[in-house]
């Protein structure tokens, strides 16, 4: 199938101090074509769409659309040739309206109540209404990755780059967003589409280019390999799935009932009747999409939230109008999402960091005074078991790649050897053999014992190591039920199907 | 004691004139903090163009060159905050206390040999018969233009802020910085205008107060005019037209309690001069209590520097 | 051009050259500034740094060094703590003046009374009106999240016209032929804070300006609490998720400054100030703050730093009566201080790297 080629990358290198984030990238995207970029978490992938959208600059090598030399030294560069972006990140403002969204990403936009018009007007052709008046904050996940899209639609690209679109949305909501990106791609537009996640590649995609640690390992067409040869070509090695001991659960360590929290933030979701049981030795899953109330359920059972008395309870005992030092005392241990700023202090060393979270069950601290040789050895002692690559303890956090502080973050609380361990998206960001290193850790820790709970919003990790799931929508907790024998479809009705996708629940757009 | 003697129409027209520094302060400020930035240092900016407003006026013997002046004098200082806080990613709360010292200290050694000169007077705008229309004329038609001229800027500040690109832009940069430079703003730049802005029109507040409202200059003139603006802001919960409502009831009660000394009150002088701060503390309180959708106005990332990483 | 590369670490060199590069940068831009001034910058500047420990009136200076410095470090020791939590008490002045009001009011209500018990009674009211004077922004905003800074820098002016009221009302010495001003209390044996030894500047203020120091390092050094005010201005989710109660520890750090600064207040009034006047104040509430910066938040940097300052007024002092250096450019040269450490401070955490021409 030859196409003609609409970009083409030759040579294309990056160097950050200490990083060689992309060597010598070569390759080319066909008009209409669908490409996925694939690759693991540090492998290049952002770097190289950032020089494609103008935000960064190669340091060597060349680019060329439509045969003419390509280098936009800004974003609106990018844009007046025709390339668009929806970022995984980092582009909406909560607290400005969909069409005032929409204009800050274009160059010359149309007065606002012709933006208003034509945002309806787009949105509903590709399938994904939206009301140009809200509040963008208001929106689910789905939605606010609509306002993205609509953004860019509007300006009719040439090529379409999409950053880990789905991460955010639930099975029915990646078909819709597939059938609008068949939609466009037949229509002529081209789609760089970037994703570690093989199944969706397979389905989607053209042609392939894979990256590794900042060069192309190789480049196929999708659909003729297996999700476990891509996976290869992508990590470079074979990985172990998780294992554990097959062990009966004992009795039931961590019950919540009852629980209704609102939400801190204007945005946030408020808990609902949040009720769930999990059993010593047992993995109960969590999932849902962001913003359906993972952070808030995390506050609560930290303890950043207080609840009434009975709402959480570990072996009996009510611990929901505590802190996080009591219920540590009393056996619970948790791991935030957000790793740089929350779990850990980032300006802080690993040492201090230590400190942070295991003072009361490790015993660092003597009549408030802190036992810094001691508290010195327990880091180092979650370094060497963990596997944290660092110079040492009295580096700062920040210093540390994400994988390698999401090891200590986890090692820190597991070695706490704690009764119950609550974790909330704990491979997020990290790479292959990190996330399996984690996953196993979780399994062991319940195999000894442990009553755990992982809040997730990838399924595929859920599946993996969960012997429960449950759903986490609009701030209400699904029954759980067993993970053996769930299939997807039935996962993502838990997951509250398409979020705000009413509208567009005609026979004409369901492509599942 | 002898409440007769205020005249309701002279009280409302002389709070007007009083409400003319913060308010022109306050509205600077609102721009500055809508981008994101949180300046301290308004005060420090006002007794920069009070001085270098008194300066130029009586070197050049127009008041309306002094008031450039002015406004130059705090759009300079500004400049300083820009470059430590935009540049050096200093710390923004330091950094504006720092502007404030150094500009109390600056505007007195400037203003040595200043002391007990009038300024040229700054005339009254004249709309002939209409100023001698009972009631109205006093109150709407008998100021100088800059009564006048931080009326328009609120409109203007309000116009561009709602309406215009510009405006969009300001404040997607208050919301998050991240994202606007994801899109491929430079958020810097459009901070150091905002800076600049809010700069110039402390100065020009404050050269009112030297020029207008007191008028000579005395070391330290501003007395605190400019973290009562910074307190308007919060009042106003960042709403232009707010603002205006705001320095017109501190104008009120600065004249009232005035007023009220002259008259010879019961209250003891000390505790009306104390009042338009405790004032100020009782409406923060009240401002900031207020809690839900009323605190969206305020800007997501104010206070917090923007460095882009990659 | 140039641009910022941010640190993997926090470099420790410049962590504690920074002090010492803004010094240098201050004195050069102050000596241009004094140029300007048509003074010799040499001359001002060797009176500022040199003459006041070396030169021919040293013995007397030297002492007053002791004096001006002790508040000030004093005051920001306290202030110090707050910052480093990101709580923002800038009020010290008005913590200041109150302190001196209630612990001097507590004196002047016994006398002529002399006994032993009277002093340690009016050091301990002279604390409790700073930290009262500081509760209140500290209520106001663990109760209704109003900004700390701008409530207790209001309260600062409402503690200006108190004591406004309490030199030329209240606390007006009754004997004092209707000049304004308390009771002199170098005249109360039982109520005055003289110097130690004569001319050594060393007072009670001194003592607990060191004290307070030891303490504040031993805090932030080895304690769990120190950990909790670190992190809290760090990372404050994370201390959140470490377990610190926002609210307490606001109160805590707004209550521990306010007391700090009611204690030098306290020892100033009743010391070298010797009575409440009008203006026995002298904006040391307001020094500090640069003080505090200038030491790094650091108790021992403070130490160092509250010296420094004492030096330019000191030597400001001297330059203005034998040089005729106006007594503003001191403020200005403070002031400069204060933006060359805020703008040199950027080299802790990040590198500078030149762009030339040429270069992608």
């Amino acid at each position: 199938m030859a196409r003609d080629v609409l970009l083409a990358l030759e040579g294309i290198s990056k160097t950050y101090p200490g990083v060689k984030a992309n060597d010598d990238v070569t390759f080319s995207i066909g008009a209409g074509e669908v490409h996925a970029l694939l690759g693991e978490n540090g492998a290049g992938k952002s770097t190289l769409v950032k020089m494609i959208y103008g935000l960064v600059r190669p340091d060597d090598g060349r680019m060329t659309l439509r045969s003419a030399a390509y280098a936009p030294a800004k974003p609106s560069e990018a844009r007046a040739a025709g390339v668009a972006m929806v970022f995984q990140h980092f582009s909406l403002f909560d607290a400005l309206n969909v069409a005032e969204n929409v204009a800050l990403g274009m160059d010359n936009p149309p007065p606002m109540r012709e933006l208003a018009g034509r945002i309806r007007e787009v949105s509903e052709g590709y399938g994904l209404p939206l009301d140009p008046s809200r509040l963008v904050g208001d929106l689910s996940a789905g939605e606010r990755q609509r306002v993205e899209i609509i953004r860019c639609l509007l300006q009719d690209p040439k090529l379409l780059i999409m950053d880990e679109p789905t991460s955010v949305l639930t099975p029915q909501e990646v078909a819709i967003l597939f059938g609008t990106l068949r939609q466009l791609a037949a229509e002529g537009t081209s789609i760089l589409y970037i994703s570690h996640k093989l199944e969706e590649i397979r389905a989607l995609c053209d042609a392939a280019t894979i990256l590794r640690r900042g060069k192309v390992v190789g480049t196929c067409t999708p659909a003729e390999k297996s999700a476990r040869e891509l996976a290869e070509m992508m990590v470079g090695m074979t990985l172990k799935s998780p294992e554990r001991e097959a062990a009966e659960p004992g009795p039931v360590a961590l019950k919540v009932m009852g629980l209704s929290l609102a939400s801190p933030s204007a945005f946030g979701t408020s808990l609902k009747n949040i009720g769930f049981e999990v059993r010593q030795g047992e993995v109960l899953g969590i999932g849902g999409v962001a913003g359906n109330g993972q952070d808030e359920l995390m506050l609560a059972l930290s303890g950043e939230m207080r609840a009434p008395r009975d709402a959480v309870q570990i072996h009996g005992r009510g611990i929901g109008d505590t802190g996080p030092n009591e219920r540590r005392k009393g056996g619970l241990c948790t791991a935030p999402e957000e790793r740089l700023g929350h779990a850990a202090a980032p300006d802080m060393s690993l040492t201090e960091n230590a400190l942070l979270s295991a003072g009361v069950r490790r015993v660092l601290t003597r009549k408030g005074f802190i036992d810094w040789p001691k508290t010195r050895a327990y880091a180092e002692a979650v370094v060497s078991t963990f596997d944290v690559r660092t110079p040492g303890v009295g580096t700062a956090a920040r210093a540390l790649s994400g994988g390698n502080l999401q090891k200590f973050v986890l090692g820190r609380e597991i070695m706490q050897e704690p009764e119950v361990i609550i974790v909330n998206q704990p491979t997020w960001g990290v790479d292959a053999a990190a996330a399996a290193f984690i996953r196993q850790a979780l399994l062991d820790r319940a195999s000894k014992g442990a009553a755990v709970v992982v809040i997730s919003q990838d399924i595929d990790e859920i599946m993996e190591i969960a012997d429960r799931f449950a759903a986490l929508n609009e701030g209400r907790l699904s029954a759980p039920v067993p993970t053996k024998g769930l299939t997807i479809d039935r996962i993502g009705l838990m997951l509250g199907g398409a979020h705000g996708m009413h509208e567009a629940e005609g026979p004409a757009h369901v492509h599942s | 004691m002898d409440f007769g003697s205020i005249n309701p129409v002279i009280l409302i027209a002389s709070l007007m004139v009083a409400a003319v520094p913060i308010m022109l302060a306050a509205v600077g400020e609102l721009v500055v903090e809508k981008s994101g930035v949180l300046n301290l240092g308004v005060e420090g900016m006002m007794v920069m163009g009070a001085i270098c407003g008194f300066i130029t006026a009586v070197e050049t013997g127009s008041p309306f060159l002094g008031f450039l002046g002015g406004a130059a004098g705090g759009a300079g200082l500004s400049l300083v905050f820009a470059l430590l806080t935009q540049v050096f990613l200093a710390n923004q709360v330091a950094t504006g206390l720092a502007l404030t010292l150094f500009g109390l200290g600056l505007s007195a050694l400037m203003g040595q040999g200043y002391n007990g000169i009038k300024p040229p007077l700054t005339p009254d705008v004249p709309f002939g018969p209409l100023a001698q229309i009972p009631a109205l004329g006093p109150i709407l038609f008998a100021h100088d233009w800059v009564v006048y001229f931080s009326v328009a800027v609120i409109a203007v500040t309000w116009w561009v802020l709602k309406a215009t690109r510009l405006g969009l832009i300001i404040r997607a940069v208050g919301e998050s910085h991240d994202a606007a430079h994801a899109l491929g703003y430079k958020v810097n730049r459009i901070r150091l205008g905002c800076i600049t802005f809010g700069g110039a029109m402390a100065g020009m507040g404050g050269a009112y107060v030297s020029l207008v409202r007191v008028p000579q200059w005395v070391d330290g003139i501003t007395a605190g005019a400019g973290w009562i603006a910074l307190a308007i802001v919060v009042f106003a919960s960042w709403r232009p037209w707010r603002v205006l409502i705001g320095a017109y009831l501190f104008g009120g009660i600065t004249v009232l309690q005035l007023n009220l000394q002259a008259a010879g009150s019961a209250i003891p002088v000390e505790y009306l001069s104390m009042s338009p701060y405790l004032i100020t503390i009782i409406v923060l309180v009240i401002m900031s209590s207020g809690k839900g959708r009323a605190a969206l106005n305020a800007p997501a990332v104010l206070g917090q520097n923007f460095h882009a990483a990659r | 051009m140039f641009i910022l590369e941010k640190r993997p670490t926090p470099s420790r060199f410049w962590l504690y050259a920074t002090p010492v590069v803004a010094v240098l940068l201050t004195m050069i831009a102050g000596g241009l500034l004094f140029a300007l001034l048509g003074t010799n910058p040499f001359a001002v500047i060797k009176t500022i740094f040199w003459d006041p420990i070396f030169g021919e009136f040293a013995f007397y200076l030297r002492g007053q060094l002791l004096v001006k410095a002790g508040p000030l470090i004093l005051i920001a020791i306290g202030l110090s703590l707050g910052f480093r939590a990101g709580i923002w008490n800038i009020g010290a002045e008005g913590q200041y003046i109150m302190g001196a009001i209630v612990g001097a009011g507590v004196g002047l209500a016994v006398y002529p009374t002399e006994s032993r018990l009277i002093y340690p009674v009016m050091v301990i009211a002279g604390a409790l009106g700073g930290w009262a004077w500081a509760m209140i922004p500290a209520i106001l905003k663990t109760k209704f999240n109003t900004n700390e800074i701008l409530v207790s820098l209001m309260l600062v002016y409402v503690a200006q016209t108190i004591l406004a009221k309490a030199s030329t009302g209240f606390l007006r010495n009754p004997e004092g032929a209707g000049f304004p001003g308390s009771r002199n209390f170098s005249s109360y044996k039982a109520a005055s804070n003289p110097e130690f030894f004569a001319g050594s500047g060393l007072h009670w203020g001194g003592i607990a300006a060191l004290v307070a120091a030891g303490l504040a390092y031993v805090l932030l050094q080895r304690h769990i609490v120190g950990f909790q005010i670190k992190l809290t201005g760090q990372a404050p989710r994370a201390a959140k998720f470490h377990g610190v109660s926002p609210n307490r520890l606001v109160m805590l750090c707004m209550g521990l400054s306010g007391a700090l600064a009611g204690l030098a207040g306290l020892f100033e009034v009743t010391g070298p100030a010797g009575q409440i006047s009008i203006d026995f104040n002298v904006g040391y509430g307001f020094t500090a703050i640069i003080v505090a910066f200038l030491g790094r938040l650091n108790p021992i940097g403070i130490v160092l730093a509250g010296f420094l300052m004492a030096l330019t007024y000191v030597g400001g002092e001297m330059a203005a009566t034998n040089m005729g250096l106006p007594a503003a450019a001191i403020q200005v040269f403070q002031g400069m201080l204060l933006f060359f450490l805020l703008g040199v401070d950027v080299l802790t955490n990040y590198r500078i790297r030149l762009l030339f021409r040429g270069t992608r």
